[in-house]
């Protein structure tokens, strides 16, 4: 497997960052492995990490009484996580691993840190952090649409 | 053969029968494929095949009930009975969707342009469906298979509303399994058991392995899930002459007559239901045309 400093530069989301803002970044990132039914994190508790997936599949999911609700899922090269970026840094959904889940994780306190520190850098990792908000936030309004649910064309 | 029978079966011309005038099938076999869509396989009762190209629909009449538009989801490359993937939502469809075995239906057709799929022999060929959009493209997928050595990647992408809703089922594993089709399927509510992806089915677009350049593109579903399946497409470098879509209206006629399928200057019926992006591009950014 490539070391995280290898394998950052070729991830979508951190593509167009310079050499030395990657090795800053990865400063604060570890390799994590999560085994098929574990959780990454649980709505409520602080939101301390971001995970770049490397490899599986991460359910987003909403708890209720009839049991969890899949909202969306992350796969290889997707990102998990924008609540660490957002006061009050606090989970709004659970994040469990369906798959057996290799991800890079990023300390967010070490990264807002660096965000701070570096404006620039902190400027660049918000906007991709905001595309991945926007596609999100697209695909969800689409889905409100119901678009397979309700008959196309005609009602015959 | 019992006089009865030979006058069921009726004309045997297009020409004696006229355009309006149902072709007599009889339901052999009714599958259920999901909750509230059927498989109907349909034998002519003058035992004479109906050709079509994939893509193609035909106007399906539940007698006494009405008609409507069904595309055809068999196989084209093979002469055989007829057969209609059809969902459950008004009337004719009930009516339709509730036929067994025996029932005799009516056919007229079959009409519109196909998918041309061949076009896409030398390439990539890439399939993109959502819901039921998937029965009109199985023949499409079945003619490319029958032609498989003509094609470099085939890659379909199918997008469901939840699991218990994805279609053909045992197609999707035979395809990925056993003919090299590198299948995707998303749905947009997960269940607790589903382990597969979650989300749009343009999600699924920057992920799949075929070369934007050299490749077809076939699509169908509802019209606003084909609107932005197709602008991902050509925002990731298919040409939008390349990308083919299966266009839904009021079809009643079937033979370009009516007007009720219009759009614009086109007639469904007829110069679609499958046209390409570049023509519908400026057609599907106007308002409630």
């Amino acid at each position: 497997m490539r070391t995280i400093e290898q394998y950052l530069p070729d991830h979508p989301f951190f593509a167009g960052l310079d050499e030395p803002a990657v090795a800053l970044l990865a400063g604060c990132a570890v390799n994590v492995h999560v085994d098929a039914g574990r959780m990454l994190f649980r709505e409520g508790e602080p939101a301390d990490r971001f995970y770049v997936v490397r490899r599986g599949r991460v359910a987003i999911e909403v708890r209720s009484p009839t049991g969890p609700i899949v909202i969306d899922t992350a796969d290889e090269g997707d990102v998990v996580g924008w609540s660490w970026l957002v006061p009050p840094y606090r989970w709004v959904f659970d994040a469990r691993a369906v798959l057996p889940t290799s991800a890079v994780a990023f300390d967010a306190v070490c990264l807002r840190g660096k965000c701070e520190a570096d404006p620039a850098l902190g400027f660049a990792l918000m906007q991709r952090v905001a595309r991945v908000m926007y596609e999100r936030l697209q695909a969800a309004r689409v889905r409100l649409l119901d678009l397979y649910g309700a008959p196309h064309g005609a009602p015959r | 053969m019992a006089p009865l029978a030979d006058l069921a079966a009726g004309p045997s011309t297009d020409a004696a029968r006229g355009p309006m005038l149902p072709r007599p099938f009889r339901v052999e076999q009714r599958r259920q494929d999901t909750r509230d869509t059927v498989t109907l396989v349909l034998e002519p009762l003058d035992g004479e095949p109906l050709p079509f190209d994939a893509g193609q629909f035909t106007m399906l009449d539940a007698f006494g009930i009405g008609e409507v538009p069904i595309s055809i989801s068999g196989d084209p490359t093979r002469p055989g009975p007829l057969e209609h993937t059809v969902r459950d939502v008004g009337s004719v469809t009930h009516a339709l969707v509730r036929s067994e075995a025996g029932t005799l239906l009516g056919v007229r057709g079959p009409y519109g342009t196909g998918w041309g799929a061949l076009d896409g022999a030398g390439g990539d060929l890439l399939v993109v469906a959502g819901g039921i959009g998937l029965a009109p493209l199985r023949p499409a997928l079945l003619e490319a298979l029958a032609r498989r050595e003509a094609f470099g990647r085939l890659v379909l992408l199918y997008g469901a509303r939840t699991p218990h809703d994805v279609l053909f089922a045992d197609d999707l594993r035979s395809w990925r399994d056993r003919h090299g089709v590198e299948v995707d399927v998303t749905v947009d509510y997960g269940t607790p058991e589903w382990t597969g992806r979650v989300g749009l089915v343009t999600s699924l677009i920057p992920r799949a392995g075929f070369d934007p350049r050299n490749t077809l593109a076939l699509v169908c579903g509802p019209e606003v899930m084909m609107r932005y399946v197709a602008t991902a497409l050509v925002d990731r470098g298919v040409p939008a002459g390349r990308v083919r879509l299966s266009m839904e209206r009021n079809m009643r006629c079937g033979i370009g007559l009516c007007g009720h399928c219009q759009l614009r200057e086109l007639f469904l019926c007829v110069d679609g239901p499958v046209l390409a992006y570049d023509r519908l591009a400026p057609l599907m950014a106007v308002a409630e045309l």
